[in-house]
């Protein structure tokens, strides 16, 4: 098990959310549902997260700062989107300010369903993104730094 | 070295004012909020509040639903008032059909509404802790808001979005046993918000962070037409509450009113209002009235408009709804209490100093999601 997996640093980011997911992954890092034991802790900078959290849908004003926190984001990296509205708008799909989901705008490697999504399937999305990070982490140790997710971000 | 000494002299600039950004994406808040501060030096002498990176149009959709399918998207204007936004809109259809809502039914909203001031202020309490540095009560704070969810849940059937507001009453009716097993569970919260806001009030760092900090004066908070909490601790005595919606006129409650008009008696009021909203929560388990939760809403509605105002954790909201005539109503719209207290937010900023922005900003409880929709 490689520290990344142990101890993944996570950034989360609004994107139009109604805020009952931000709500949701706040009370994941509080007592009851505890990410930190997992070794997780939030960070609001993004060249120190591991994992992005992203809830609600893309819009034009908020697609280059989700876009610009990706990118910053160091190698290996990976995107949990939170919600239905982070799949495809969810209940505000049809809204003229809605542009769909996240993975329009950025790759996302696990979507976490619900709306609001409950505490225990984001703590299950970070879990499965933490595995993936160990995995792109092994791929880049074989001298294939920056393969597995280079050129993904459109 | 002395060519390079003349050159520092030479670009050298007359202090001005700077202009610095505030987010969207800050660590202090969950939500993107977005401002430029112009400082000098240290002092905040502008703000420039941006807003649009929620904005979603909700309001729209309105004529894409029909009436009874909107109570969805209304419910998820915010996450954290959504039980509110939902009754809000059903109480406005309702007027449009001139609709006599059940007793049962209206006390259950009152339930629900209390529930989730409870919830919001101890969200509130615990992000405020979070701005302060202070991460334990942060974390202690959130234990204890896990009880009150959990409450939500059983009686309601959803953590965050309740979904139990309906057109004509509401979807769910828990009976009395479990209501009286869900407030013998939230004694404990109780106490446990007791002792925590004693700790959050006395502290000395706390204090020092938040007394005499961003005030607004008893005259700037109605002229500048604040609301809610912003607006009772600068010593006005205004609750929509006192309108008597749902069961408010049938149960004894006071408003929540401080002086000062700082940071600190922003966080009274809100601490007393969770006291306050416990109380109100025993009443009315303890005058819940028997009988059906829902009538039925059907055909039609009438062409007109109709409004109603609420009292929501953030403060006064309005619901406006205009039909034609059709099962799509025509318009929909919703003043939100943070949208009324950007002029008031934007008053308490100017001349405080840049370290005190996060803490000021957390004790106005911005909602982006319900001002931008």
């Amino acid at each position: 098990m490689s520290t990344l997996e142990k101890s993944p640093w996570l950034i989360h980011y609004d994107a139009s959310s109604c805020n009952g997911c931000d709500i949701e992954v706040l009370a994941c890092l509080t007592p009851v549902y505890d990410a930190e034991r997992f070794g997780c802790i939030v960070t609001g900078d993004p060249k120190q997260a591991d994992i992005l959290l992203v809830t609600g849908s893309v819009n034009n004003l908020n697609e280059p700062v989700l876009k610009n926190i990706y990118e910053q984001m160091p190698e290996p990296r990976a995107v949990v989107a939170i919600g239905a509205c982070a799949y495809s708008g969810g209940v505000f799909a049809d809204c003229y300010n809605v542009k769909g989901g996240i993975a329009k705008v950025i790759p996302v490697d696990v979507f976490v369903p619900g709306c609001a999504a409950r505490p225990e399937a984001i703590l299950d999305g970070v879990v499965r993104a933490a595995g993936l990070l160990a995995e792109r982490r092994r791929a880049m140790g074989r001298g294939k730094r920056g393969t597995v997710t280079e050129g993904e971000a459109s | 070295m002395s060519a390079s000494i003349e050159h520092a002299a030479v670009v050298r600039r007359a202090p001005g004012p700077t202009t610095i950004p505030f987010g969207p994406q800050h660590p202090v808040l969950p939500e993107p909020l977005h401002f430029d501060l112009v400082l000098e030096d240290e002092k905040v002498v502008g703000v420039v509040p941006q807003v649009g990176y929620i904005h979603r149009g909700l309001e729209l959709l309105i004529d894409k639903r029909d009436f009874p399918d909107y109570v969805h998207v209304a419910e998820r204007i915010c996450g954290i008032c959504s039980f509110m936004h939902g009754m809000g809109y059903c109480e406005s259809v309702e007027g449009l059909f001139a609709t006599i809502v059940p007793d049962r039914a209206r006390w259950l909203r009152t339930f629900w509404c209390e529930l989730e001031r409870v919830q919001s202020h101890l969200l509130w309490l615990g992000l405020a802790a979070d701005a302060l540095g202070f991460e334990n009560l942060f974390m202690a704070t959130w234990r204890a808001r896990e009880l009150v969810v959990d409450v939500a849940e059983e009686t309601a059937g959803g953590r965050v979005i309740f979904g139990s507001a309906i057109v004509g009453g509401v979807s769910r009716d828990p009976d009395d046993e479990t209501l009286k097993r869900c407030l013998a569970a939230m004694r404990d919260v109780r106490a446990e918000t007791l002792r925590l806001a004693d700790v959050m009030i006395r502290e000395p760092t706390v204090r020092h962070r938040l007394d005499g900090v961003g005030t607004l004066s008893h005259d700037d908070a109605y002229i500048l037409g604040a609301v809610g909490p912003m607006l009772r601790a600068s010593g006005h005595d205004y609750d929509v509450r006192s309108r008597n919606y749902a069961a408010y006129g049938e149960i004894e409650w006071k408003s929540v009113v401080e002086t000062a008009g700082d940071s600190m008696a922003r966080a009274l009021v809100r601490i007393r209002e969770i006291e306050q909203s416990f109380a109100i929560l025993d009443r009315v388990v303890a005058t819940m009235p028997a009988g059906p939760v829902s009538v039925p809403v059907r055909g039609m509605p009438p062409k007109g408009e109709s409004w109603v105002r609420l009292e929501q954790p953030r403060g006064e909201v309005l619901y406006y709804v205009r039909s034609n005539g059709t099962r799509q109503l025509e318009r929909f719209r919703v003043r939100t209490p943070t949208f009324a207290n950007i002029p008031a937010m934007v008053a308490a900023f100017k001349g405080s100093s840049l370290a005190d922005v996060p803490t000021i900003a957390l004790t106005i409880d911005p909602c982006i999601s319900c001002t931008e929709r």
